[in-house]
């Protein structure tokens, strides 16, 4: 499957203008609020008919303003879960997870209800009706009611941001492995680094209705010069991980090559990987190994890129083992240091610093 | 029902009858007036929405007599229905068209404050899993506007039962024919020694009126109540 879309729209006060190709696996649409990203999906679904572009699925033209050509939402096959859910509240959830499943009864692919059911982990909620399901729940069972529409295509538009931090953390888990053991393709949009570092395995980043850098997530994410329009509080790279024992005392080794991260327990089985999001703003650097020294994670590297921002940071990426790190330093550190590109050196973080949702199954 | 005359229980029949097929032929132009004048946007739409709620302010004296002009026998528009085999003019059926043209109003005004109240986002959610409008409207906007439905069908309803200025002066006032019961106790009020028919008439009106109000509001709590799911 691949998407192509080109859209150009004019609001009042804000010009979007943005293309970009979206291959199989997740495509996360990322950018702040406001930078464009639920346009985008509303015009590959159908809901919003922008001034001009194109809109191609499988290279079918579902919008393309050169020819005319419009295709009706009911008749495009592109799954769509909204923020809100948008359950409907007058059928039990029963009947909300057949209606899509009704209109495509006659198509190929369709995934079974009771696959479906299990996969979410819906089944007691089957005979209830939306008002009496929490978020997390109503989440769970939008996804489903989108998926057993048979979509050639998914789109999530923040599912998780009406819910807690509680009910993401139990909502992530699912959305994996929907990726995992299903082939729809999905463009999962979202401001949030960490959801994002989980899921995608392709990143486009959207600013100020323009596309900023699109391109595999970890290099995205390991991308020094993405951060600063976005804030660079979120930064953070992602590290594509191996699970090598879990130890008595609660901590799991991670192996990045030779390097070793020690966190907080994982639930995986040995061998299995893992990303993992390091935030930059988490991560120290030294030119000497450090030893008498409370953190546990100190990966060799080298300077790959230092990039200055306007404040006094300045943004370092570490090469480890062909896998980026990024450090948020100030300057002063920097010349301290010496850091030059080239420079071997080494990226030090506790890890007690990175947090349970910035751990995820990898998918791929 | 032997403490109604002939005459009066003629009455009270033939304003049930009138009433519900005023009601009946005027629901499904009323959902869909309220659906227009709720969801589209077109030229007209401020015009459309005063015709439709004309019979409301003007004396109904004034719509009973524009009806005759338009459709009396003499008129052109009734000449073409007298063709087709429809009269309304001096017949029950004119009554009927009366009551539905006064009740119009409110029957609209009921259901398009509950088609305002339902969130077009739920609609675009069935677009998006294959539904064509004319199934998103039977599947999601029909059910959740049901309760405002009810309450329009029955003030409607409520309307026709009631309604006398414009009928009397459209198909005038004749027993079994155009005499509701409205006018009914209009014309035993003329006659001396009818208050005793015209009070039983007037206690009728009262109870179907009650009735109709408080069956209402149930049904559509009820109902409101199912299609929330709480």
């Amino acid at each position: 499957m691949t998407l192509s879309v080109s859209v150009k729209h004019r609001f009042s006060g804000f010009d979007l203008d943005v293309g970009f190709d979206a291959p199989a696996g997740v495509t996360a649409l990322f950018g702040r609020s406001g930078s464009g990203k639920t346009t985008v999906v509303q015009t590959i679904a159908g809901l919003l008919r922008p001034d001009a572009g194109q809109v191609l699925v499988n290279g079918k033209a579902m919008f393309d303003s050169a020819t005319g050509v419009w295709v009706p939402p009911a008749k495009r096959r592109i799954g769509y879960v909204f923020q809100e859910g948008r359950l409907f509240p007058h059928m039990s959830v029963r009947h909300n997870l057949r209606y899509g499943a009704w209109f495509a009864k006659r198509r190929q692919g369709a995934a079974s209800f009771d696959h479906v059911v299990d996969l979410l982990g819906i089944a007691p909620l089957l005979d209830r009706r939306p008002a009496a399901l929490s978020g997390g729940e109503k989440q769970r069972v939008a996804i489903g009611r989108a998926l057993l529409s048979a979509p050639d295509l998914l789109l999530m538009d923040e599912p998780l941001a009406a819910l807690d931090e509680a009910r993401k953390l139990e909502i992530l888990p699912y959305l994996e492995r929907l990726r995992d053991e299903t082939a729809i393709p999905m463009i999962y949009v979202s401001h949030t680094v960490a959801e994002i570092a989980r899921l995608a395995t392709t990143i486009v980043v959207l600013n100020n209705g323009k596309l900023l850098r699109s391109g595999p997530a970890s290099e995205v994410l390991g991308d020094p010069a993405v951060p600063f329009p976005l804030g660079v509080r979120g930064a953070g790279a992602l590290l594509t991980t191996q699970v090598v024992a879990h130890h008595d005392d609660g901590l799991s080794e991670l192996a990045i090559g030779a390097g070793r991260l020690y966190l907080p327990r994982i639930n995986a089985v040995a061998g299995a990987q893992i990303r993992v999001r390091i935030a930059a703003q988490d991560v120290v650097l030294a030119t000497r190994k450090p030893d008498h020294i409370s953190a546990l994670n100190i990966l060799e590297g080298t300077v790959a890129d230092v990039r200055e921002g306007d404040g006094p940071g300045v943004m370092v990426s570490v090469r480890v083992d062909g896998q980026t790190v990024l450090a948020r330093i100030t300057r002063r550190s920097r010349d301290a240091l010496g850091l030059r590109i080239g420079m071997a050196c080494y990226a030090i973080t506790k890890s007690v610093a990175v947090a349970r949702d910035d751990i995820g199954i990898s998918g791929g | 029902m032997d403490w109604l005359s002939p005459q009066e229980w003629q009455a009270v029949a033939l304003s049930l009858r009138v009433s519900f097929w005023a009601t009946l032929c005027s629901l499904p132009f009323g959902i869909f007036i309220a659906y227009a004048l709720s969801r589209w946007q077109f030229w007209g739409k401020q015009v459309l929405n005063g015709l439709v709620h004309l019979p409301l302010i003007l004396p109904p004296v004034v719509t009973g007599y524009l009806l005759l002009l338009s459709f009396g026998t003499q008129a052109p528009l009734g000449g073409i229905l007298q063709n087709l085999g429809i009269v309304f003019a001096f017949r029950w059926t004119g009554a009927a068209l009366a009551a539905a043209v006064m009740g119009f109003p409110l029957m609209v005004r009921a259901i398009r404050l509950s088609l305002d109240a339902v969130d077009p986002k739920l609609e675009q959610a069935a677009a998006t899993l294959g539904a064509s409008p004319l199934w998103i409207f039977v599947t999601v906007t029909l059910p959740l506007i049901l309760p405002g439905v009810i309450v329009g069908t029955i003030l409607g309803f409520a309307k026709a039962m009631g309604e006398f200025g414009a009928t009397i002066t459209f198909v005038s006032n004749i027993p079994g024919q155009t005499q509701t019961l409205p006018s009914a106790i209009y014309a035993f009020l003329q006659v001396p020694g009818g208050e005793n028919s015209a009070l039983r008439l007037v206690v009728v009106s009262l109870v179907v009126a009650m009735s109709a109000l408080v069956l209402s509001e149930l049904l559509a709590a009820r109902v409101a109540r199912k299609v929330r799911g709480t």
